[in-house]
């Protein structure tokens, strides 16, 4: 029984089927990539787990907890984060305060905001916010407006985020797109070290297969609409399906 | 100092000091000078200075954190004189119980409207509440007429009931004049004059009744400010979607935040009503709402201090400026020959005396083009300026309590 | 039945204006994706177009009458308009008498040249801040706009009459067989409903069968796509700038008769037809306009007596009421769009 576990979830709009009869198990503590070809249905999915989406039918559950029909912030209370494509962060805020408000989201697992307490004088929360920043390697650019950072800048600071928060799942959508080679080895690099220590699961989806292959322990290949495979990734590379999906050689039965 | 980190407590220091001087540092000019046209001294504007700061420190907790423009927060501010006026003419004349109620009744009023108002964001939340601020107006000016005296108004009146007469020190109702609202005895309206040389300076209880208010106002906003939930606010201007997958519900937070904003309204309001007992319904209009919405930006939204800075140039603006005449001018002017003078007459006198809402519209306009942060922002700048001139050198003047005010 | 008719027609006039000031609201927010504060304020100017034509037509020179005397016995000094002595007294007279509707012709191209001037002097300046910037800017220009008519026409209310012909009013009972005098409209308030009609149609015929409508469409749908096909959306939005100033200052000229203009009426105006634009949907023409009517209608349907005394006061707020009713039912308004103004 894994700590997420996707079943026969649909999901269509319109006409179009996006979702179909998908199925999906993360196991506790692995990273778990989801990846195929363009309109494959990924960021479907993803929606789905983080309750942007409800599906039609199906069921996702997360640690025991359905997680269909409730709100986002309830999802993340749950103990799931996700980083987004494009970061989303709080652009005129500085980085050090764009940390600061998910450690103080989090502590004691209240999810509420003091209105008294002076955010200056905290801390427990000033050195957590600052540990996070270090693990991500970004301590230096603490007083920096987020808006006026990088783009991998920003999805580092997503995640340092995310991570603050010390999550039972953490969702990652394609949490390499755009960057730099070396910013790419780097995120691949944090990311392993992360799993390492903290033990996080991580559901990523990612298109560069050297990403994928560096950091998975499991994956799930999507093509339109339906898992076509779930396996190890070395027997997803000689799978025939997934080169069939990828190269689009033939149509499918 | 009282939780507040250094620079704060210096910024409130500042402040409180100027409330205690006000009546001095406002009159600069001795009397009978020419320029004595220009002191803001007397008690009545003082009072509207510290109260109009007030609101727009209450405003500015809604719109300079949150970035949500309400156009609607006169109702908050007439509905807190109204419920101030009945306390005083129902139960007692003491301000106390007054200034109370009208903070309770606008939170009441607040929390209903942004229960319904902050269910939309953007364009749709400001037409929201500036339509429910139409509405309380029109209905104030109208049915509710009962309550709220239609179009004269409220007063208080010698034959008010009062159950309570002599509540907490009550006030002087000597021979069969209308009693003045008052603490605990201390009428609102006394003050003790000093005359020291051609200068003559006026304090007034009433206004430093509100200027203490004003500064536990204050106080609080920059607690506000400075908490977690203040941060939090911040970040919904930034990006809610982010607030809400860190586990955060804002819809609570916004509502309260909405709820305080609302009862600074409603201080002010209960204020006004204390420091001058009638209320008629344009204090509900949307022109009002419009003000404030003028002070905080002009001042600098999402700062401390600017709210309070915008709020007492407005009412002096509107107090003081609005005087001068075409006499004056030509007094002025009257050291050119004499088509000079016609001339500058001429140029000048559309934007002062009456016209000098045309001169706030464009320094308004101004401001909103060039400084977004308004005059705090400019002062900022200015201050870094004269500091890069000087490598390090000592500022001084105004510019040197603007360096002060925080940068948001 | 008699009343129920009179309410529409008396809501018709009222709803025109609403319609033509939140069709140039929403030309201008669909067009440029600009919230106009200012609006009202182009609605005001159009009024004052009436006002300036009317004295500039009126403009005299003195001349000293020998057939009469003053209280001191010299010839009487007497102001003659210029005009007369262009055309003759009579016809003169009729000029004048007629300033109002005459006054159109000198407004159109004054608020095209208003409108173009604002959108290129400020406007432009603000296409990519925060609908709050734009909203605070153009409430600071609608300050400065009506004090300086303030300055110059003062603060009171200008009468401007209607055409001396056109005072009556038309029996509409008559007409359709019921009592006559039953149902009585003024005439001058017909010629309004039929002038906004025409005006809301042209509008429409302009967008939808012109080459540059059809551009300034698709502008709307997808500003960064027209651009990138090489035409130059920026100098049509710009004329839909002068054409959505036009229509407001065409609105406040014909509404002179029915209301003397002051130097407020467009702050007045400004907050309701804002209301009907969000209602309407914003960034939705045929909704700004179904609205604009619909409301006009209701307002004027609970002023009737009836409805008063069952419900006191609800004629003040009926329009605000319906506002939230329809914002909190249909987010988007009566026609809107999906993901106009929306987080």
């Amino acid at each position: 029984m894994g700590i997420l576990e996707v079943q026969n979830v649909n999901k269509s709009f319109g006409g179009l089927k996006a979702l179909q009869n998908v199925n999906l198990s993360v196991e506790e503590g692995t990273i778990h990539a989801i990846i195929g070809p363009n309109g494959a249905g990924k960021s479907t999915l993803l929606n789905c787990f983080v309750g942007k989406l409800v599906p039609d039918t199906g069921s996702v559950v997360f640690n025991g907890e359905s997680l269909l029909g409730i709100k986002p912030y309830q999802i993340n209370q749950a103990g799931v984060s996700r980083v987004f494509q494009t970061p989303e962060i709080f652009a005129d805020l500085t980085v050090f305060e764009n940390v600061m408000i998910p450690c103080f989201a989090k502590r004691d697992g209240s999810f509420e905001m003091n209105g008294w307490r002076s955010v200056s004088k905290d801390a427990e929360i000033h050195d957590r916010a600052e540990q996070m920043l270090t693990d991500v390697n970004m301590i230096d650019k603490r007083d920096m407006t987020a808006s006026s950072l990088s783009r991998g800048d920003k999805r580092r600071l997503e995640m340092a985020m995310c991570l603050s928060q010390s999550p039972k799942l953490l969702l990652l959508d394609e949490p390499t797109a755009g960057m730099a080679r070396a910013d790419t080895e780097s995120t691949i690099e944090l990311l392993k070290e992360i799993q390492e220590r903290l033990k996080i699961t991580m559901a990523i989806i990612e298109h560069d297969m050297g990403v994928v292959f560096s950091l998975a322990q499991k994956i799930s290949v999507l093509a339109q609409g339906t898992v076509i495979a779930e396996d190890l990734p070395d027997a997803i590379r000689s799978n025939p399906k997934v080169k069939e999906a990828y190269l689009g050689t033939a149509a499918e039965d | 100092m009282l939780g507040l980190n250094k620079k704060d407590a210096r910024l409130l220091l500042i402040v409180a000091g100027m409330v205690l001087l006000a009546p001095i540092l406002l009159n600069p000019f001795p009397e009978g000078s020419a320029m004595a046209q220009f002191n803001a001294g007397y008690p009545d504007l003082m009072q509207r200075f510290v109260i109009f700061g007030i609101f727009a420190i209450g405003f500015n907790i809604l719109f300079g954190l949150t970035g949500y423009l309400s156009f609607g927060h006169a109702a908050f501010l007439g509905a807190g004189s109204y419920a101030g006026m009945w306390m005083l003419k129902l139960l007692s004349i003491n301000v106390i119980p007054a200034i109370i109620l009208s903070t309770v009744v606008a939170g009441i009023i607040a929390l209903c409207i942004g229960w319904i108002s902050l269910r939309r964001s953007g364009i749709y939340f400001s037409i929201l509440t500036l339509a429910f601020a139409q509405m309380a107006f029109a209905l104030a000016a109208s049915v509710l007429t009962p309550i709220t005296g239609g179009e004269t108004g409220l007063q208080t009146n010698l034959n008010d009931p009062r159950i309570f007469p002599e509540f907490l020190g009550g006030g002087s109702s000597v021979d069969g004049n209308i009693p003045k609202p008052s603490l605990f005895g201390l009428e609102m309206t006394d003050s003790y004059e000093l005359v020291l040389g051609s200068w003559e300076w006026t304090f007034n209880w009433g206004f430093y009744l509100s200027g203490l208010i004003m500064l536990c106002a204050f106080y609080v906003a920059i607690r506000i400010f400075r908490s977690p939930f203040g941060l939090m606010l911040k970040a919904v201007k930034s990006n809610q979607q982010r607030l809400n997958y860190t586990g955060l519900n804002t819809k609570p937070y916004m509502l309260a935040c909405f709820v305080i904003s609302g009862m600074y309204a409603g201080l002010a309001g209960g204020l006004m009503a204390a420091m001058d007992p009638q209320v008629g319904a344009e204090r509900m209009q949307w022109t009002a709402s419009g003000e404030v919405v003028l002070m905080t930006i002009l001042g600098g939204a999402g700062t401390l201090i600017g709210p309070v800075l915008g709020a007492g140039l407005i009412k002096y603006f509107e107090n003081i400026f609005s005087k001068i005449n075409k006499a004056t001018l030509e007094v002025w002017f009257g050291i050119f020959p004499d088509w000079m003078t016609d001339l500058l007459v001429t140029i000048v006198y559309p934007f002062i005396g009456k016209g000098w809402h045309l001169t706030l519209g464009l320094i308004f306009m101004a401001i909103v083009i060039f400084l977004p942060g308004g005059l705090v922002q400019g002062g900022q700048k200015l201050a870094s300026f004269a500091r890069r001139d000087r490598k390090g050198g000592g500022v001084e003047g105004p510019a040197a309590d603007q360096r002060n005010t925080p940068a948001e | 039945m008699d009343q129920f008719i009179l309410q529409i027609l008396n809501g018709l006039d009222k709803g025109s204006a609403y319609a033509l000031i939140a069709l140039g609201l929403t030309l201008i927010f669909g067009t440029l994706g600009v919230v106009n504060f200012a609006h009202g304020a182009l609605f005001m100017l159009g009024a004052f177009c009436a006002v300036f034509f009317q004295r500039l037509i009126s403009l005299s020179h003195v001349v000293l009458d020998e057939t009469q005397k003053d209280f001191l016995g010299n010839p009487l000094k007497v102001n003659v308009p210029y005009i007369n002595d262009w055309f003759g007294p009579e016809r003169a007279a009729t000029i004048i008498d007629w300033s109002v509707p005459l006054a159109i012709i000198f407004a159109i191209p004054v608020m095209i040249l208003i409108g173009v001037l604002m959108e290129r002097g400020l406007i432009k300046h603000f296409y990519n801040r925060p609908h709050a910037d734009q909203i605070l800017v153009t409430f600071g220009l609608a300050i400065v706009v009506q004090e300086v008519i303030k300055y110059y026409f003062g603060a009171n209310q200008i009468p401007t009459p209607a055409p001396q012909a056109l005072f009556g009013s038309f029996d509409f009972g008559a007409l359709i067989g019921r009592d006559p005098g039953a149902i009585i409209y003024p005439y001058w308030r017909i010629i309004y409903f039929l002038f906004s009609a025409l005006l809301i149609g042209m509008v429409f015929a302009f967008l939808r069968f012109t080459t540059f409508g059809m551009v300034v469409r698709a502008g709307m749908a997808d500003r960064e796509t027209v651009g990138l096909l090489g035409i130059n959306i920026d100098r049509r939005f710009t004329i839909m700038f002068g054409v959505a100033a036009a229509v407001a200052g065409l609105a406040g000229v014909m509404y002179t008769p029915i209301n003397s203009p002051n130097y407020h009426m467009g702050m007045d105006f400004l907050v309701i037809s804002f209301v009907v634009v969000v209602v309407g949907g914003m960034g939705s023409l045929p909704g700004a306009v179904l609205a604009g009517f619909v409301l006009g209608i209701l307002e004027s349907f609970a002023s009737m007596r009836e409805v008063i005394e069952l419900l006191p006061g609800i004629n003040q707020i009926v329009i605000y009421l319906a506002a939230i009713i329809i914002l909190l039912t249909r987010p988007r308004g009566l026609m809107g769009r999906k993901g106009m103004m929306e987080e």
